[in-house]
């Protein structure tokens, strides 16, 4: 019962995502969405696993402290903390996160599951969350507010991996951390790049490329 | 020998990054790839099947991708030092270091026999190749490596996605762990319908998004644009072959397990979609490099057309991979010379290039002919027999369609070609010192006579290795 109230906080955090215009309230929230996920294995009986309770720490330990801090490091360099006009407005972001979830839980409605599956709300959870980040991605203009998408995208393939990491422990598990630190890594460089050569983080300055 | 061939190229890179002098840094390209061109022909050459329940090894399919790459890589490796001679300006340490390790990695993910295995070897190729693009460390170079990080890390997330709902499509049937390549292949009846679906649409999104196939391919003009041309031709033709090559492994097991009319559907749409795509955006695309860059749109498209036909058709695909890498390299390297002479890429500045750089010019005037398909030319053979092919029996449209799509992006090159090469030499850009040497056009000479030689004539080996190939895309359940 707690292990469903966590999830169907995830999905609630994913409605927060996408009305909030303060970035630095935004990466808030996607931290409280990543402690949440941290706590899902624990809360779900897999903590007796030590590998599962290293890969659940992993997760906190780089979604709740490290992504944030080098996210408010970027952040104290630029001067605007709000997101502008994004290309997508925060109702018509709304009314798309929630078409996103029904169409999520249609499609998991449709997908047969394993006979004794206990926490069969992962499956629409995480098409839901994994929608969310794409809308983020797409329709927001700063760079760090985009990462933020890819990290939520990222949430959503973590709960989905939840329903295999017992299972298919190895494969669930080189997957995520690999997806965690490296992309995240990178991304961090890169975003310390931008806001080096553009002294903003406004990908619209990422814009004379077209055709 | 798999070792090998992965450790090889690696071994180098760190040496790069560890040698302080450039000059003995560029020499480490042109060993490597030898070195890593014999081993390879070595274990091909000693072939046999797989050993089955084996993380890494050598299949057919794989082997082929990797010839390709190992080729192209080869060209590619003997061409650099004269062009980072042009350069000297430019510390090329990262870049060396990143270009052999492309090279590592790209074995690792042939011979991956993992689904797991290969995402892991095609997200670190991601992130290896993301440096080589930021090479010139300006503002734009910088925005196409920004795009190109983060389309191609969502992509790659979805391919994990993909991956994760594959392996429990495998769960449900009751395989467990390791989920190994060539077992799920033998034990494909049991996988659950639904979930491979599901996966296999994510993995066609993923691995569709590092291919570069339309609407998934926005990083590609930018990211072709912005680095130097021998970088274009390496992504174009390995990068993309790699991805290839992942969403061929999914589409096996698709097969294997009497999918196959689902995601062929989907494959011959996605295709023409591209293809279609890529020649509206090539029409007056005054930008040489960015026209090259949809060129290789197009390109993956025909791939995933060929794919989808299914039949002899995959055969000709798998053909058509290795003729679209060879052209690929000698358009790319000799519109970076080009680009060099004129310190510029786009008309009207680039006009007359015969009279300035004429190797360079006539290099760019018959690969363009090479790759739209004009004989005797490899490309030639795979794309009359795709579009014959897709006139087969039951079916006109595909065909048609193909043919119809490839006519148009012949004329829309043209226009742009034809002016750059035959047109008035401008006189807006002063000439720069470069001049056509033996070590900027020798390369492209041998990619050039490659692909000549593989329209004339396709050796006894390489045939058998395509159709056992070919025959590993078509198993029946």
């Amino acid at each position: 019962m707690f292990c469903d109230s966590l999830i169907a906080l995830t999905m609630l955090t994913n409605f927060a995502l996408v009305t909030t215009s303060r970035v630095a309230k935004v990466i808030q929230l996607a931290v409280l969405q990543g402690i949440i996920l941290g706590a899902l294995p624990l809360a779900m009986g897999l903590g007796v696993h030590p590998h599962i309770l290293a890969m659940a720490l992993c997760a906190v330990a780089v979604k709740g402290w490290f992504i944030p801090f080098l996210f408010r490091r970027a952040l104290r360099r630029v001067k605007t903390q709000r997101e502008v006009e994004p290309y997508i407005s925060y109702g018509a972001s709304v009314v798309c996160c929630a078409l996103g979830t029904a169409m999520s839980l249609m499609l998991a409605h449709s997908l047969p599951l394993a006979p004794g599956t206990t926490h069969p709300l992962l499956v629409p959870a995480g098409l839901a969350t994994l929608f969310t980040g794409s809308l983020l991605l797409v329709s927001r203009k700063k760079a760090l507010t985009q990462v933020v998408g890819y990290l939520v995208l990222e949430n959503g393939i973590y709960l989905f991996a939840l329903m295999l990491v017992e299972e298919m422990p190895l494969l669930v598990e080189a997957g995520i951390l690999l997806d965690l630190f490296v992309g995240i890594f990178v991304m961090g460089i890169v975003i310390n790049h931008i806001s080096i050569a553009f002294d903003s983080m406004e990908t619209h300055h990422l814009a004379k490329l077209r055709d | 020998m798999a070792w090998y061939l992965i450790l090889l190229p690696l071994a180098a890179a760190v040496l790069a990054l560890a040698l302080p002098r450039g000059s003995a840094r560029v020499r480490l390209l042109p060993l490597t790839a030898v070195l890593h061109l014999a081993g390879l022909l070595a274990a091909l050459g000693r072939g046999g099947p797989l050993r089955p329940g084996t993380w890494l090894g050598l299949d057919p399919l794989g082997g082929w991708v990797l010839l390709v790459i190992s080729v192209l890589f080869a060209i590619c490796a003997w061409y650099t030092p004269a062009y980072l001679a042009l350069r000297p300006n430019r510390d090329n340490r990262v870049f060396v270091a990143c270009f052999l390790s492309f090279l590592g990695l790209a074995s690792l993910l042939a011979q991956a026999n993992h689904p797991g295995l290969v995402w892991v070897a095609m997200e670190t190729l991601t992130l290896a190749t993301a440096p080589l693009i930021y090479f010139n460390k300006n503002q734009r170079s910088l925005e196409a490596a920004w795009k190109y990080l983060m389309i191609g890390s969502v992509g790659i997330a979805f391919a994990l996605l993909g991956t994760l709902f594959i392996a429990y499509a495998a769960h449900m049937g009751g395989i467990r762990e390791p989920l190994y390549y060539d077992r799920l292949a033998r034990e494909a009846a049991l996988l659950s319908r639904p979930w491979l679906r599901v996966g296999f649409i994510l993995c066609l999104v993923g691995y569709g998004t590092k291919m570069g196939i339309a609407p998934l391919h926005t990083w590609k003009p930018d990211a072709y644009g912005e680095t130097p041309g021998v970088v274009g031709a390496l992504l174009a033709g390995g990068m993309t072959s790699c991805a290839f090559l992942s969403l061929l492994r999914i589409q096996g097991l698709m097969a294997a397990s009497g999918e196959g009319p689902f995601s062929r559907g989907l494959l011959v749409a996605m295709g023409l979609f591209s293809m279609a795509w890529a020649l509206v955006f090539m029409v007056r695309q005054g930008d040489l490099k960015r026209l090259l860059a949809y060129s290789s749109v197009e390109h993956m498209g025909i791939l995933l057309f060929g794919v989808g036909l299914g039949g002899p058709a995959v055969g000709f695909a798998l053909f058509h991979l290795a003729a679209n890498a060879l052209v690929k390299c000698v358009l790319f390297l000799s519109v970076g010379n080009i680009h060099r002479s004129y310190d510029a890429r786009q008309l009207p500045f680039v006009t007359g290039a015969i009279r300035r750089t004429p190797v360079s010019a006539w290099l760019l005037l018959l690969g363009f002919l090479a790759i739209t398909g004009t004989p005797p030319f490899a490309p030639f053979i795979s794309e009359f027999n795709l579009a014959v092919l897709g006139m087969g029996p039951g079916r006109l449209w595909p065909g048609l369609a193909f043919m119809a799509l490839l006519a148009g992006v012949f004329l829309a090159m043209s226009e742009t070609l034809v002016k750059v090469v035959f047109g008035t030499p401008s006189r807006a850009r002063a000439r720069t010192p470069y001049r056509d040497t033996f070590g900027t056009t020798a390369p492209l000479v041998a990619a050039l006579l490659l692909t000549l030689a593989l329209g004339l004539w396709l050796p006894r080996p390489l045939a058998v290795m395509l159709r056992s190939s070919a025959a590993m895309l078509e198993a029946h359940p």
